[in-house]
């Protein structure tokens, strides 16, 4: 439990996936607590994964990475391992989906988390198009696009948020986030000297996005967790001004296309 | 290194097709009546242009309405509704705000035109006559021209594949986008404008054609660098290619040849209409799926 939670203050997920045992907690007690149904069971073949994606039914959705490779002729070298990690809205510093929302019904919280606000957001989804982590999703129900509050509701309440409280292996942890980089760097720290030379942290730094609120612990490539690597993780107003300049170049040149058809050639005008 | 993807569909279809189609026709035909004022070389080729805009543009609002999941909240685009907030909302970092605000302030002008363009009430087309009407109508043509473009400016600003690995898609839409207005205007014109102004709009098709060519190449140069040219080459959509291709042909044998083969001449418009329909298609539709 991290204290007493006070507006004006930080907050966010560190999660580790180094201990993530795939139980799905966390999308259970999201689920329960965010009064979201899910949508209808099907079976996806995807490992053990029958969740599919975070979506507007989904806020956490536990990956599942297979790590099977047959041993070599002769016995030896093969790996039988899951990859396992609790994805959520990473609440990025530099959100894309603020960026574009044109309603102002994205938001950054007092607790610096983000937020978007249902009586405001009128379903455009220009916001899902902009999310490169694909989180966020489109509910026919009430005609807007939901993801992860952070539980803005229970933090409001002075409660950690719902898949935090009930993750049996601590892999959530939330918290002030100057608390939560510290406790993760100490983390890497101790998974480096036991020999895991993989693992790394994952927007704990400005790279991504100017920083996650909910930032990871992978033993992998970003990548083979379905995450943009940090060269990758580009803002879409990147092409504003190039887009609005090529709209220019085609201006100019259909207008000066026009001019040359259109102009007067030596016959009398037409009068009004 | 082909550029990474991970973002989800947003689910935009035949709403936003046609809205794409219709603010390109609107704010070219807008652009066309505005270039015919400048020259002055058909004063009904002109009305027919603002006549044509103003329809094009009122079903717009209609479309994007229809599209939100809460179409009841339209004005949310253009009101600030967070609690404690208040004012108009507009965030330029956002295609999409500015987008509603240009779209906006076009029709109330496409308006004054079309009034004008039909002679009531008398006072509007008198104003309009003179140098007032003149910056009226320059300005509505930056607008048409912000209209007719934005639109793919809108998509690259995101962080899907196709859409975001280009800067060209504002200026393809805003060529082809002309091309179909010039063609809707020449329909429209036929048999009431001055001789000699059916071969120039034709020729100006030619033009816009040209440079919706030009961007069409662009677009594939910036797309194969960043690795996602087969998606709009993939799974059929190549076939919405040859309607694309199959409506550049008229336009640009027209500017070739100094006039359309007669072969081409009744089906050119139809052909140019359904090309910038599957070019829009192609581009919106690949991408997600």
């Amino acid at each position: 439990m991290p204290g007493r939670i006070s507006p004006g203050t930080a907050y966010g997920f560190f999660t580790d996936t180094s201990i993530c045992i795939g139980c799905k907690a966390c999308e259970v007690a999201c689920k329960e607590w965010n009064q979201l149904p899910g949508n209808a069971p099907r079976f996806l073949g995807d490992s053990l994964d029958n969740t599919g994606q975070l979506d507007a039914m989904n806020w956490r959705h536990v990956r599942f990475v297979e790590r099977f490779t047959p041993p070599a002729p002769g016995g030896g070298g093969g790996q039988q391992a899951f990859l396992m990690m609790s994805d959520v809205c990473k609440h990025c510093n530099q959100a894309s989906c603020m960026d574009v929302c044109p309603t102002g019904a994205i938001i950054r919280t007092e607790f610096d988390t983000v937020l978007i606000q249902q009586d405001v957001c009128n379903g455009c989804r220009n916001c899902i198009s902009a999310c490169p982590f694909g989180v966020i999703g489109f509910h026919g129900d009430t005609g807007t696009v939901r993801k992860c509050t952070l539980c803005y509701d229970r933090l409001q309440a002075g409660m950690q948020p719902a898949c935090a409280q009930a993750c049996p292996t601590q892999s959530i942890q939330f918290g002030p986030l100057d608390q939560l980089h510290q406790r993760a760097d100490a983390r890497l720290a101790t998974l480096h000297g036991d020999g895991h030379d993989q693992a790394r942290l994952y927007g704990r730094d400005s790279r991504v996005y100017g920083g996650l609120g909910a930032f990871f612990l992978l033993m992998d490539r970003p990548e083979t967790y379905g995450l943009p690597s940090a060269a990758s993780a580009v803002r879409p107003g990147r092409n504003n001004a190039p887009g609005y300049l090529g709209a220019l170049l085609g201006s100019v040149l259909a207008v000066l296309g026009g001019l040359i058809a259109l102009r007067r050639r030596n016959e009398s005008p037409e009068t009004r | 290194m082909p550029n990474e993807h991970f973002a989800v569909s947003p689910d935009w279809r035949w709403y936003i097709l046609l809205y794409f189609l219709l603010a390109g026709v609107a704010g070219g035909a807008y652009v066309i009546g505005a270039l015919l004022r400048l020259t002055g070389v058909d004063r009904t080729a002109e009305r027919v242009a603002f006549l044509v805009a103003l329809p094009a543009i009122v079903v717009c609002p209609v479309l994007l309405t229809l599209d939100l999941g809460s179409p009841a909240r339209f004005w949310h685009m253009l009101v600030n509704t967070t609690p404690g907030g208040g004012g108009l909302t507009l965030r330029p970092e956002s295609p999409m705000s500015v987008g509603v605000w240009a779209l906006s302030l076009f029709s109330v002008l496409a308006l004054i035109s079309f009034l004008a363009a039909l002679g009531r009430p008398a006072g509007v087309a008198r104003l309009m006559a003179g140098r007032l009407g003149t910056a009226v109508t320059l300005a509505g043509a930056v607008l048409g021209l912000f209209v007719a473009s934005y639109t793919g400016v809108l998509l690259s600003v995101s962080n899907e594949a196709v859409w975001s690995d280009t800067w060209t898609l504002g200026g393809l839409f805003l060529a082809s986008g002309m091309s179909a207005a010039a063609a809707v205007v020449a329909v429209a014109a036929r048999r009431r404008a001055a001789a000699g102004t059916e071969r120039r709009l034709a020729e100006a098709d030619g033009w816009f054609a040209l440079v919706e060519l030009l961007f069409v190449v662009l677009l594939f140069i910036t797309l194969a660098a960043a690795g996602s040219a087969s998606t709009v080459l993939g799974h059929g959509w190549i076939l919405l290619w040859v309607v694309v291709g199959l409506g550049l042909l008229p336009p640009l044998l027209g500017l070739a040849r100094r006039g359309i083969p007669g072969a081409l001449t009744a089906v050119a418009p139809g052909l140019v209409i359904l090309g910038v329909l599957a070019l829009r298609a192609v581009i919106v539709f690949s991408p997600q799926g």
